[in-house]
């Protein structure tokens, strides 16, 4: 227990219990218990907190780099769609001809193009393997070859957070072009089915609601045991004086590499969880809006800490979804808002004020 | 038919010199007014022969009489049944608008039954537009006079012809006079003699037109049979060194076109970008509300429109300083109000910053609406510069280049010269012994953010005048503007003003082959391969400073 961080932080085994009860309670429920049951859970409820599961997973990562290695990453949004457009991919390949042209092959937006042939880099998108380890492969080759140009040339601090949200800008930009092969503007959407069960069914969401949890909590514990390693002190120690860290012998740029491109990962895998339960993915995704977004989850939560991740990333969504449905244009305004106090009286996100409760009621 | 209507317009001509001949002598004032009204009964009358009558009397008349001649080629010459007068009528859908044929005043709306068409029969619209065409080369205006040119050298017809080249001999206008001579030398071109075109075309090589290109191209061309257009190979020969000649000159207009735009895009990059670099070079701090002072700019010049719809022109220009005072207080607001507090933690600042935007951007759109709106664009600055037929320049671009300049200049005095300026850069080099030395750092730090915010807000002017103004306006410039500056060098105002010139003439310099989305992707991957070569731009700034 100690080892992977469990008993020493009281927020951090409550957000775990928390997580674990959500993922499998509200599932379980919503499958056992008959429709009009006070235990039932929405359809939507389901595919609600599936989604913010997805977020903090990619708050998570986000953490990751920026809590731990200091490097704010403005492009993790890049990461996040490109795993969701692996998975996207593989959902188009399993309408086969119930789509709107009926092509066994080509996907509706292909066939609107007047394409003849599948591009190649569809291929392989049929087998749910494959796509599972594009999924993580994509966003972690691209995020080796950036984090590798950049960090070895020493790119730091406010420089690389431009080039990182060059880098998602870019990518909208490719993305919404139709010559891309991605769908362009519209995405990739209208699936289906995954791995033979139907999309929309209740059963598979509430599948993807634990998966996403289960997920989630796998990759939180990888995390409290990898930041508490030696390699973890490391990276912090990177992040709170880098060229000490570099002066004492350590390869600097190898350490942020690993974790950036570990990070991207974590981010790819979120994305994958992300499109199946909201069954759209489109170029938006990459907007440099989207990653700074996630920045402010972290920073309400808390970065630093992991779990503060996890609590930014689903109170923030709570929030947009309250407010956006109670009166929309309110919520930029909060959005707004809560990025400028935050930054300004809460360095240490939400997380840190529960700390120093925490402590007072101590002493 | 054709002999006929020759002939016909051989006595039209003759009486013209007659009537300029009696002109030229007679008392001009008393005659040319009692011309006018003589003309103008006999157009009323109804036999075409007076009409033609009334045409050449009214040729006579000179270019004052060119509306009537010009209304009554387009139908738009009415009777007005009422009072007998001559009225010129524009279609409103219902009926006509019309105005007084002599004096111009305007007399209202009329129905269509209450007006009577003068007619024309083909022969007479034939030769009015030839005294049309005649007056319009006489007119003063050397516009005018090249727009009959080249309406008349379309026309197969000697007479024409002749008063072309008549005109050539007076005509001082250098721009008017090659279209005639071009007339001529296409003319040549199409003759039977074989020396005669050779020459032609030999000559037609030096000049910039579209129509000659055309015609060259034409030549040299296979019919659908595969036959040569033209039969004779020393021709066509000539005919293709020519094009060679004209492609190259084509080309190189292309080229100057494409440095135009890629300046007058990279003009809007370093306006957007500089005030930027001021806040970010100076201070360290990353203002993501940047793109929102500029569209508060914009919304300034906008709502200036509102304020005073009948004088455009002069509310662009009142906008300008209106925007940087308002774009410069709402930036002394957020340093004040936020980053003093996040001193030496510039990611922070990009954080809070970034709130900023969003509540700037959903204010504006509280008030204004989501939507777009337009601002329109004063007369002296919409249009083009067309240098010849193979180049045109458009004035809002060309506006903009120059103040990007006139601001750039600005900024560097201000920088140099003013005791504000002087401080800046000592705390830009140096807070702490700044400091030190009695220069107010907190001070200085706002009335710095305010400079930067206040050019942004004189950008959004700029803006104003070539984009929709709109909620979004700021964003799609922001990551634009941060690559300007990173790549110029963070601190240097040289720097920024090289980086946006050159990021805007790449760009453009790219479309034509990759399009615009993918020409931007590439610039976007060049520089972010550019920073890991010089992590610190194109130039960096040397010394202590650079280490912080």
């Amino acid at each position: 227990m100690k080892l992977i961080g469990l008993g020493t932080d009281k927020i951090g085994t409550t957000v775990l219990i928390l997580l674990a009860s959500v993922s499998f309670i509200i599932p379980l429920c919503n499958l056992v218990s008959p429709a009009d049951s006070p235990l039932h859970f929405s359809a939507y409820t389901v595919s609600v907190l599936g989604k913010y599961l997805t977020f903090a997973l990619l708050g998570l990562s986000l953490d990751l780099v920026w809590g731990y290695c200091g490097i704010l990453a403005l492009g993790q949004g890049a990461f996040f769609a490109l795993g969701g457009y692996a998975m996207g991919m593989y959902l188009m390949r399993q309408i086969g001809t119930r789509g709107v042209y009926g092509d066994p092959l080509l996907p509706d937006f292909m066939v609107f193009l007047n394409w003849k042939e599948l591009p190649w880099y569809w291929l392989g998108f049929d087998n749910f393997w494959f796509a599972l380890l594009m999924v993580v492969l994509v966003p972690g080759v691209l995020a080796f070859v950036f984090g590798w140009l950049a960090f070895r040339s020493r790119v730091t601090g406010v420089y690389l957070s431009i080039i990182t949200q060059a880098l998602t800008y870019a990518l909208l930009l490719a993305f919404f072009r139709n010559e891309m092969g991605f769908g362009g503007n519209n995405g990739l959407t209208d699936f289906k089915e995954l791995l033979g069960f139907n999309i929309q069914s209740e059963a598979l969401r509430a599948l993807l609601l634990m998966i996403s949890g289960v997920t989630l909590i796998a990759v939180f514990i990888l995390c409290r045991w990898l930041v508490n390693t030696k390699l973890g002190r490391v990276v912090t120690a990177i992040r709170d004086q880098e060229s000490r860290v570099r002066f004492l012998g350590y390869r600097v740029e190898m350490f942020k590499l690993w974790i950036f491109v570990f990070s991207a990962m974590i981010a790819g895998i979120a994305g994958a969880l992300y499109v199946p339960q909201v069954g759209i993915i489109n170029p938006s995704e990459f907007s440099p809006l989207n990653s700074l977004e996630i920045v402010i989850w972290v920073a309400i939560g808390g970065r630093g800490t992991l779990y503060g991740a996890i609590i930014g990333a689903v109170l923030v969504n709570y929030s947009k979804t309250v407010l956006t449905g109670l009166m929309p244009e309110i919520w930029l305004f909060t959005l707004g808002a809560v990025f400028v106090l935050v930054t300004v009286f809460l360095p240490d996100g939400l997380v840190g004020l529960m700390r120093r409760r925490l402590q007072e009621s101590h002493s | 038919m054709k002999a006929k209507s020759i002939k016909g317009y051989c006595r039209l001509a003759a009486c013209l010199m007659l009537v300029f001949s009696l002109a030229i002598h007679g008392d001009q004032d008393v005659s040319k007014q009692q011309l006018l009204l003589n003309a103008l009964t006999n157009l009323k009358q109804g036999s075409m022969a007076e009409r033609e009558q009334a045409i050449i009397q009214l040729a006579d008349n000179g270019s004052s009489s060119l509306t009537i001649l010009q209304a009554l080629l387009d139908g738009q010459l009415f009777i007005l049944k009422s009072d007998d007068s001559l009225v010129i009528g524009a279609d409103n859908n219902q009926g006509y608008d019309i105005r007084d044929a002599i004096t111009g005043t305007a007399k209202g709306a009329v129905e269509r039954t209450d007006v009577g068409k003068i007619n024309l029969t083909n022969k007479l619209r034939v030769s009015l537009r030839k005294i049309i065409g005649q007056l319009q080369l006489s007119s003063d205006d050397p516009a005018i006079r090249l727009a009959a040119v080249k309406a008349m050298g379309n026309e197969e017809d000697e007479s024409a012809l002749a008063i072309l080249k008549a005109r050539e001999g007076v005509e001082k206008d250098e721009t008017v006079k090659q279209a005639i001579k071009v007339v001529f030398l296409l003319k040549d071109m199409n003759s039977g003699d074989k020396a005669l075109r050779i020459n032609a075309i030999d000559a037609l090589k030096e000049v910039n037109s579209l129509d000659v290109v055309n015609r060259l191209n034409a030549m040299v061309e296979k019919d659908e049979a595969g036959n040569f257009v033209e039969s004779d190979i020393d021709i066509r020969n000539t005919a293709k060194a020519a094009l060679i000649n004209i492609n190259t000159r084509l080309q190189l207009y292309s080229s100057i076109e494409t440095v135009f735009f890629g300046l007058s895009l990279g003009a809007v990059l370093v306006l957007a970008a500089i005030g930027l670099a001021i806040t970010f070079g100076v201070m360290g701090v990353i203002n993501m509300a940047h793109g929102e002072l500029m569209m508060l700019g914009a919304y300034t010049t906008y709502v200036m429109q509102q304020l005073m719809p009948n004088n455009l022109a002069f509310s662009v220009l009142l906008s300008i300083p209106a925007a940087f005072v308002i774009s410069a207080l709402v930036g002394i607001a957020i340093e004040r109000g936020i980053i003093r507090f996040l001193y030496g933690r510039p990611l922070e600042t990009l954080l809070a910053t970034f709130g900023v935007s969003l509540i700037l951007q959903q204010s504006v759109r509280s008030i204004f609406s989501p939507l777009n709106r337009s601002v329109a664009t004063p007369e002296w600055m919409s249009g083009s510069w067309q240098v010849n037929d193979f180049l045109s320049l458009t004035w809002n671009r060309f506006y903009i280049l120059v103040f990007c300049l006139i601001v750039f200049v600005l900024l560097l005095q201000i920088l140099k010269r003013t005791s504000l300026g002087l401080e800046v850069r000592a705390v830009a080099q140096n807070r702490n012994m700044a400091k030190a030395m009695g220069i107010p750092t907190s001070r200085v730090d706002a009335m710095t953010f305010g400079l930067g915010s206040g050019i942004a807000g004189v950008a959004g002017v700029a803006l104003s005048q070539i984009t929709n103004v709109g909620p979004n306006l700021g964003q799609a410039y922001i990551v634009d503007s941060f690559m300007v500056v990173v790549f110029g060098g963070v601190g240097n105002l040289w720097g920024t003003l090289v980086a946006g010139f050159v990021l805007g003439i790449a760009n453009k310099f790219l479309e034509p082959f990759a399009g615009a989305v993918l020409a931007k992707i590439l610039v976007l991957i060049f520089i972010i391969l550019f920073i890991q070569k010089r992590p610190r731009g194109l130039f960096p700034q040397k010394g202590r400073a650079a280490d912080s």
